[in-house]
């Protein structure tokens, strides 16, 4: 069995380009070239140098040593919150905006939720002086002040989405909309491995510069390119499709995937796509969603903003149906107290939702020579407030 | 028998279709708008299946669908106000939805059902033409639905000769790159492209829909193709007038008075 993209866009059965007629244009033009562009060695230069001298490339992978002692193995946390705006998001900007470029693209849109992607891309458009176009949800423009700010000062306009539920899927669907009004000179940067083929394949390429580092790393630290367990959280699933990217294929390397229980699965306020999730369609591509019996979409619910997503991208559906990648649920309450072990233990504030995936060591026993790689996907400056509130700090 | 688009799209006039989201303005309000909307002379009817997120759809469309769902709507619900339609509405309907709520009741048990009821036909926007051609065609067609395909000024000549082979009633033309109900009347550009498609002589008749509100964009439209397709300007005519005066909206665009 393969994990990787076939040819038709497809992840085993998941994955396609479920598309209105009036987007077709536009996805298959960036089907058409997307490979092409990347492969082209002046793209790829171009691309290395910015994630080195903008980004601060490589991102190191740090052997966290008393939390490897408490735990009784060996962990690695990659340090995606090192990058530049925070976190891993800024990968697939960076990749998108040239992108962009090649294809002859003026005007740039995006959806954000807790606002990490949105000043990733209005980042990018500085940088390249592209109009920039963020669509956020009326609901989290209120709860994210920070963010907003951030991309108004990097020159973004910010869009509220004031349909629906207003939050991410819904500022998902105005960028969608937006695109279909705008087909010829605008490029829509989606933030994570979702949407329509050629989207999740794209942003994966661009973010599996993370496992491509994390091979060299561990050879330079252990003697081996390949870890026994890599572990990342999964909201849309963009930071675990780039940590597991090159590994895909290498059974002996163990998957593991975390999802936000929020106050628990079964509590009706849960992200856990994995466990709540059908297969069906959103924003254009077949996968695990969380909806109705009768085919609507539902809101999820977590503490983290990145992983309040009723999707997941139709690859970690893939990895989750094959049973290639282990999916653990970790509970709201689970990942701040994992998040704040890490603060005392390794002097790193993580971002809630990789907080997620640090608790994975409270649920599950690696053994003592295991190498245990973790995505430490971003940092936790943006969820200070939420931090305060919850430890009452 | 020959399918009720098919033998509409035979008669020697230009078309009217309206749309609207089942369930909305009141939950039970379907056969009432078909009854009138048959009544006061419109030609065929789109009813819509409402679904949660409408890519496809303006403001418009997506707050009457939100509204239908709040109100209880549902794919059963629906089927089964719609069970003895064919007693008191003899004109074509199609149901137009997303694909992910007919995905979730089954295409056959909802293709089945569709054709027990005595619908006519399907628009599902994000419902890929190849996905249909390879996957579900035998499905539609075993039922004796027709599966209405969409086209816009972006597509290509290569693929609207595709569309119009794979299709057996009629094409749905968008009258210009946009979401429902964006538009406010007809300009050069959308002239010239539905001269443009009107000259290809397609096997399939077009019909045209998005941007059409009223006599004007109505007559403008079916100059060049067999009909045009009305949905926001009649959802918001049914939220400032209710289902009642359905009467005076087709007739204003007919330009009855």
């Amino acid at each position: 069995m393969s994990y990787n993209i076939n040819e038709k866009g497809y992840y085993g059965e998941f994955g396609g380009a479920y598309i209105p007629e009036m987007l077709y244009p536009n996805v298959e033009e960036l089907r058409q070239n997307y490979l092409k562009v990347m492969a082209e060695p002046k793209f790829q230069k171009e691309f290395k140098q910015l994630l080195k001298d903008y980004v601060g490339r490589p991102s190191p992978l740090y052997f966290a040593k008393r939390l490897s002692k408490k735990y009784n193995t060996k962990i690695y946390l990659k340090r995606e919150d090192l990058n530049h705006t925070g976190a891993h998001k800024i990968n697939n900007t960076i990749g998108q905006i040239l992108m962009a470029q090649r294809l002859g693209k003026k005007r740039i849109i995006a959806e954000t939720g807790a606002g990490q992607h949105g000043v990733a891309t209005a980042t990018v458009c500085a940088l390249m002086g592209l109009e920039c176009i963020v669509y956020m949800g009326e609901i989290d423009i209120a709860r994210q002040a920070p963010n907003v700010a951030r991309m108004k000062m990097l020159g973004a306009t910010v869009v509220p989405a004031l349909s629906g539920s207003r939050t991410l899927k819904d500022a998902t669907n105005e960028a969608i909309r937006d695109w279909i009004n705008n087909p010829v000179d605008t490029h829509y940067i989606i933030g994570s491995v979702v949407g329509p083929h050629p989207y999740p394949d794209m942003v994966a390429r661009f973010q599996a510069v993370i496992s491509e580092e994390i091979q060299w790393q561990l050879q330079e630290q252990e003697g081996k390119t390949k870890p026994d367990y890599v572990i990342a959280c999964v909201g849309g699933g963009s930071n675990a499709a780039g940590a597991y990217y090159h590994y895909l294929e290498d059974t002996d390397v163990k998957l593991i995937a975390i999802e936000a229980a929020g106050l628990g699965v079964d509590s009706g306020e849960s992200a856990a796509t994995s466990v709540l999730g059908k297969e069906g369609i959103i924003h254009g591509s077949k996968t695990l969603l969380m909806q109705t019996k009768d085919g609507q979409i539902t809101e999820p619910y977590s503490i983290s903003a990145g992983l309040d997503y009723p999707g997941v991208g139709p690859m970690h559906a893939h990895l989750y149906k094959s049973g290639r990648a282990q999916f653990i649920s970790i509970t709201d309450n689970e990942a701040m107290k994992a998040g704040l072990e890490l603060c005392k233990l390794e002097g790193i504030i993580p971002a809630i939702e990789s907080s997620h995936a640090l608790a994975v060591f409270e649920q599950k026993k690696f053994k003592p020579n295991d190498v245990v790689v973790l995505s430490l996907s971003g940092r936790g400056d943006k969820d200070l407030e939420t931090y305060i509130n919850y430890f009452k700090l | 028998m020959m399918n009720r688009i098919n033998q509409k799209l035979q008669e020697d006039k230009k078309l009217l279709s309206i749309y609207f989201t089942a369930g909305y303005p009141n939950l039970h309000d379907t056969e009432t708008i078909l009854q009138n909307l048959e009544a006061s002379g419109v030609d065929m009817i789109e009813i819509g299946l409402p679904f949660s997120d409408p890519l496809a759809d303006g403001p418009t469309i997506q707050a009457s669908s939100t509204q239908a769902l709040k109100n209880g709507m549902t794919t059963e619900v629906l089927f089964n106000q719609l069970k003895d339609v064919r007693k008191s509405v003899s004109i074509p309907l199609i149901i137009m939805g997303y694909f992910n709520p007919m995905l979730q009741y089954g295409i056959d048990a909802f293709c089945k059902k569709c054709a027990e009821i005595g619908i006519d036909g399907l628009i599902i926007p994000d419902l890929p033409v190849d996905v249909y051609n390879e996957q579900y065609k035998t499905t539609f067609e075993k039922f004796g639905l027709i599966n209405v395909f969409l086209i816009t000024p972006q597509t290509s000549v290569e693929r609207i000769h595709f569309i119009d082979s794979i299709s057996n009633g009629f094409i749905y033309m968008v009258s210009s790159a946009s979401v429902t109900g964006s538009q406010s009347g007809f300009g050069e550009e959308q002239s010239n492209y539905f001269k443009r498609i009107s000259n290809m002589n397609l096997k399939n008749p077009q019909i045209i829909g998005f941007g059409i509100s009223n006599n004007e964009t109505f007559t403008q439209a079916t100059t060049y193709a067999k009909g045009a397709i009305i949905g926001s300007a009649f959802i918001k005519h049914l939220s400032k007038e209710g289902v009642k005066e359905t009467d005076s909206f087709v007739k204003s665009i007919l330009n009855k008075t």
